[in-house]
């Protein structure tokens, strides 16, 4: 029996219904951005439900506590505006919770009744309801604009612009804006700075926070995150690289801008390519040389790549996902020989289909390429055309069970499996791990199909 | 702060100074706002203060609610498995409620309509807000229809629908007009009421209005009930119907845990309303008895006892010899292998302690299957209940009547022209009434609670941080927010949302494995290592020798 068992063969155009969606609302971006930051707490300017939904998601998806504040707008408050609930909410977390820093984030009702927040903050300040030494930044995330990649990059930028200050003096170090990725993505991207001696602020920096020890001991506000002096010094920084466009791009364009700090915008390190060109630029911004041992895990990948290269060959994939994961994502694929044919993200963004159509050029094979996409478009395109893989979050494993077909999980949300919180998919190392994960899931499969006469041991 | 589950039971506190104790780091008002929803039992003589519920959360302090959108398309309509059910607004609430509250469901053959696995929106962005988005839900309703041809679509409101006065009634009844199908809209605006508990009442009211009654009978059986507020959460409604089943009992439908949409059509054919969670559905139970003459009873099916207790309960009602023997002889085969397990975990758990924070009924009803094997409980409370889900209902004329619940619309039911039958006469319910049967009662948690237990309601974060510090339970209840938190304390928590994808609990075998779970998480050898030999043992005075 099926699961997906309403979705036709036959795509028809569809104009205003989303069914299976490949993307979420900002809030919950903006409450990911917000807990990179040491000692804070996300505050959702709206209804309680919004907060209940997004912690709920990040808590499945981290197995860790989320915590985060909430506006818990009442029909009152969306006639008259949410000003005396934040207000409230201000004072009482600082009184109770007792943060360095709220970030608060709007939701689509605050939005529609168009709430002030930068100026309720100041209200906040005015009133004294924010303690010496503490902060209230924002951000506004309309949960009708973009998606949840659109909520990342609006905080990230909504925090740099509440802290980010230019003394004159250079502090000597390299911003790293690491885009929608996993805490131990964050610590993968730090590791690999460190061992080439640069010196960098990382942030969001979600590590040390959403992939915490059990020790017995609860911090609301665990040890990781980037402290309020990091993110002040970002205006002193000798320049900024933001990884992944859709994620990242804002927050360091606007350090560029405002304090001329030189920014490069780089895909998602993800791969061989892409992590070549990320320490590439790592090693001419920060005029460090690359150490033995990054060539060294370069090196392995390129092993694993010629070792098992002709099980990638013209396999086809089909992938869904956040822009910046999916378009490296295409690139590693296609650099190994692999077929990605069916590409979907929901968040939009005209660039995505102008760059996957790049990539895949040369590709033997028909591309579906889609922003704005859903998940029932990209069900109908491997019913169509099959693939021997499907990347692609929690939610495909419907897909993948109805079409018998090899799923990765990558993205977010991963609420079936663990490892993501752990180990990461960027740098070469990463590579490794994506390789191996894609190894496992065909040659299980190769192993699972094949005949008693043709059982392979070795391959 | 040190390790909770290293330093057991250090203290015994009165439960008046942890009251105080929880209160005291709040601003006053904040302070004199929660003591109102926070009691200490006196359920020996004394008799119960009036308990603080349904009240509004407090603005920045953590709560473990949601929305009434939440309560009424994810909790209410989530489980019906052939109605398509289209989130009208931003994507994020239709994402959010896409199967994460594992409701599950039976839809035989291929060939039976399943839509939950799907998430339907109109995916608003700023145009339709700014220009409205009437025009896109029709459309997005006929591509529905298009691509289905469901039974049944259903439109839930988000926050931004209300504001910008999207007519989401409107459009359902054009397109039903249109269409031929049935379509109707609920208003479940997520910051409508104080809860999800609004949004449940919402979605009673359109369920009964649009649906309830509008198809004959269809499933014949001499014992017909309605299972109203059993969600099928990790498969409880099918132990349930297996359970009731064997009795000899049909069920006609349930609400709403693997239901289709022509159980809600026929509901009106069965003869007894069984109400298991009180809060979310008793509306429908009341309308149902006005309009059609159904009586209704509290059952619980959560634990062994009082799963044969209800059992007891609906054969009563029926007063058939038959049924009774049927009943009894059920309860008389399950029960061995119920006991056998209880006994034996019992041996391990008894005497430890529990704290319950969940649902509308879920944090009185699991309490029973705590006690079956030993474990008290030393605070409870609910997320989104009302007064009388504490205090019982006779607690209801009292009730003040807010701002907050005034704009839930309370439908004026009447009996119905062609199907209202009283199901029993006046001398029958007055018969069965002497012999203490009790129609339309519940009691609340709070009778069922130890003395000096701490009744809590609206639980946030810091409260329960600081009640396990002080308190220290050996597990803790509540959902996928808290699980976390508490763990990391080292304290087990069990959620009873979505029960760690275990269950089901309910009925007869659900028992078995609350049991074998609860053991298995009290016990587990997990919390003793969460220091290293080096942190129980810091000094380096070490040598080496090969022994």
């Amino acid at each position: 029996m099926t699961l997906l068992r309403h979705t036709p063969l036959e795509i028809k155009d569809r104009k205003a219904l989303s069914i299976n969606p490949a993307k979420t609302c900002q809030p919950v971006g903006a409450m990911y951005a917000a807990l990179g930051i040491h000692g804070c707490l996300p505050h959702s300017h709206g209804s309680q439900g919004c907060c209940a939904y997004h912690r709920s998601a990040l808590t499945r998806h981290y197995k860790e506590p989320v915590s985060a504040a909430t506006s818990s707008f009442t029909e009152g408050s969306s006639v008259f505006g949410g000003q005396a609930n934040l207000l409230q909410a201000i004072n009482n977390i600082f009184t109770v919770y007792e943060p360095d820093v709220i970030a608060v984030h709007t939701t689509c009702l605050s939005e529609t009744i168009g709430d002030d927040v930068p100026q309720i903050a100041d209200k906040a300040r005015q009133d004294g309801k924010i303690p010496e030494g503490k902060f209230v930044v924002s951000a506004s995330t309309p949960s009708y604009v973009g998606s949840h990649v659109t909520g990342f990059a609006n905080m990230v930028m909504g925090t740099l612009k509440g802290f980010a200050e230019k003394t004159g003096k250079k502090n000597g170090k390299v911003n790293l804006i690491p885009g929608f990725v996993e805490p131990s993505d964050m610590e993968e991207i730090k590791r690999l700075a460190a061992a080439m001696g640069v010196k960098t602020i990382l942030f969001p920096d979600t590590s040390g926070v959403l992939n915490g020890p059990l020790t017995g001991e609860y911090k609301m506000f665990p040890d990781g995150g980037t402290t309020v002096d990091e993110l002040r010094s970002t205006g002193d920084s000798i320049g900024t690289l933001a990884l992944g466009e859709w994620a990242s791009a804002d927050g360091a364009k606007y350090l560029d801008s405002t304090h001329k700090v030189p920014c490069k915008i780089l895909d998602l390190p993800i791969g061989l390519k892409a992590t070549d060109r990320f320490i590439d630029a790592l090693r001419l911004i920060s005029g460090r040389h690359v150490t033995d041992l990054i060539t060294h895990e370069r090196g392995q990948l390129v092993d694993m790549i010629s070792d098992m290269h002709q099980y990638f060959y013209h396999k086809k994939v089909a992938l869904v996902g956040d822009p910046d994961q999916v378009i490296a994502l295409t690139e590693f694929l296609t650099s190994i020989d692999m077929c990605p044919v069916h590409i979907v993200t929901g968040t939009p963004g005209k660039k995505f289909e102008a760059r996957i159509k790049e990539i895949t050029k040369d590709s033997p094979f028909p591309v579906n390429i889609k922003s704005r996409g859903d998940m029932f478009l990209l069900h109908q395109w491997i019913k169509n055309d099959p693939v021997d893989l499907l990347i692609g979050n929690t939610y495909c494993k419907y897909i993948a069970r109805d079409e018998d077909i090899p799923l990765i999980r990558h993205g977010f949300p991963i609420i079936d499996r663990v490892g993501h919180q752990y180990f990461p998919t960027v740098g070469y190392k990463g590579g490794l791990r994506l390789l191996e994960k894609i190894l496992d899931a065909l040659l299980t499969r190769i192993d699972r199909d094949a005949s008693e006469d043709c059982f392979e041991l070795a391959y | 702060m040190t390790t909770i589950a290293k330093k057991k039971k250090a203290v015994q506190m009165d439960p008046t100074d942890v009251v105080q104790d929880l209160l005291k780091k709040y601003p006053t008002k904040v302070a004199r706002k929660r003591a109102k929803q926070i009691m200490v039992n006196e359920a020996e003589g004394a008799s119960t203060p009036e308990m603080g519920a349904n009240v509004r959360t407090i603005p920045g302090i953590i709560t473990m609610r949601g929305c009434t959108y939440a309560g009424c398309k994810g909790v209410i309509l989530g489980p019906t498995r052939d109605i398509v059910n289209i989130t009208h607004g931003p994507i994020g609430c239709g994402f959010y409620s896409w199967l994460t509250r594992r409701n599950q469901t039976h839809a035989e053959t291929d060939a039976d309509e399943n839509f939950m696995t799907y998430a339907f929106s109109t995916d608003m962005n700023e145009n339709d807000i700014v220009f409205g988005g009437e025009k896109k839900l029709k459309q997005a309703i006929q591509e529905a229809y298009d691509l289905f041809h469901p039974k049944a679509i259903a439109v839930f409101s988000t926050c931004p629908v209300g504001l910008i006065g999207d007519d989401v009634h409107a459009v359902s009844k054009e397109m039903k007009a249109k269409l031929g199908i049935n379509i109707f809209g609920f208003s479940c605006e997520g910051y409508k009421g104080v809860s999800q508990s609004a949004g449940h009442h919402i979605a009673n009211n359109q369920i009964f209005k649009h649906v309830v009654g509008t198809e004959g009978e269809v499933k014949v059986g001499e014992f017909k009930i309605n299972l109203l507020g059993e969600y099928n959460i990790g498969g409880d409604g099918f132990e349930i119907d297996r359970i009731l089943d064997a009795c000899g009992i049909t069920v006609i439908s349930t609400f709403s845990g693997n239901s289709t949409y022509e159980q809600f059509a026929t509901a009106h054919t069965a003869d007894l309303n069984t109400v298991m969670c009180h809060r979310s559905i008793n509306y429908v139970a009341e309308m149902m008895e006005t309009k059609y003459g159904i009586p209704w009873i509290k059952v619980n099916f959560i634990g062994a006892e009082a799963t044969a207790k209800s059992l007891r309960k609906i054969a009563q009602y029926f007063d058939s010899p038959k049924l009774t023997e049927r009943v009894e002889a059920v309860i008389a085969q399950e029960m061995p292998a119920v006991k056998e397990v209880m006994d034996d975990v019992r041996s391990r758990t008894e005497g430890k302690t529990a704290m319950l924070f969940v649902g509308g009924s879920r944090a009185h009803h699991y309490q029973e299957l705590f006690n079956e094997i030993g474990m008290r409980t030393i605070s409870a409370g609910y997320e989104f209940a009302h007064r009388d889900d504490y205090e019982g209902r006779h607690v209801i004329p009292e009730i003040k009547i807010d701002a907050d619940s005034r704009n839930i619309e309370e439908l004026e039911v009447e009996p119905c022209s062609e199907n209202y039958n009283p199901r029993k006469t006046q001398e029958e319910l007055k018969k069965l009434e002497e012999s203490g049967f009790k129609f339309k009662e519940y009691a609340g948690m709070i009778p069922d609670m130890p003395n000096k237990s701490l009744v809590i309601d609206d639980l946030n974060q810091y409260e329960a941080e600081k009640l396990i510090e002080i308190m220290k339970p050996d597990i803790f209840c509540a959902g996928i927010k808290e699980k976390y938190s508490v763990q990391k304390l080292g304290i087990p928590l069990k959620q009873l949302h979505n029960y760690d994808i275990g269950g089901p609990y309910a009925g007869f075998k659900g028992a078995i494995n609350f049991f074998t779970d609860i053991d298995r998480m009290v016990n587990s050898k997990v919390w003793s290592y969460m220091k290293a030999p080096w942190q129980e043992n810091p000094e380096l005075s070490a040598t080496y020798a090969w022994e």
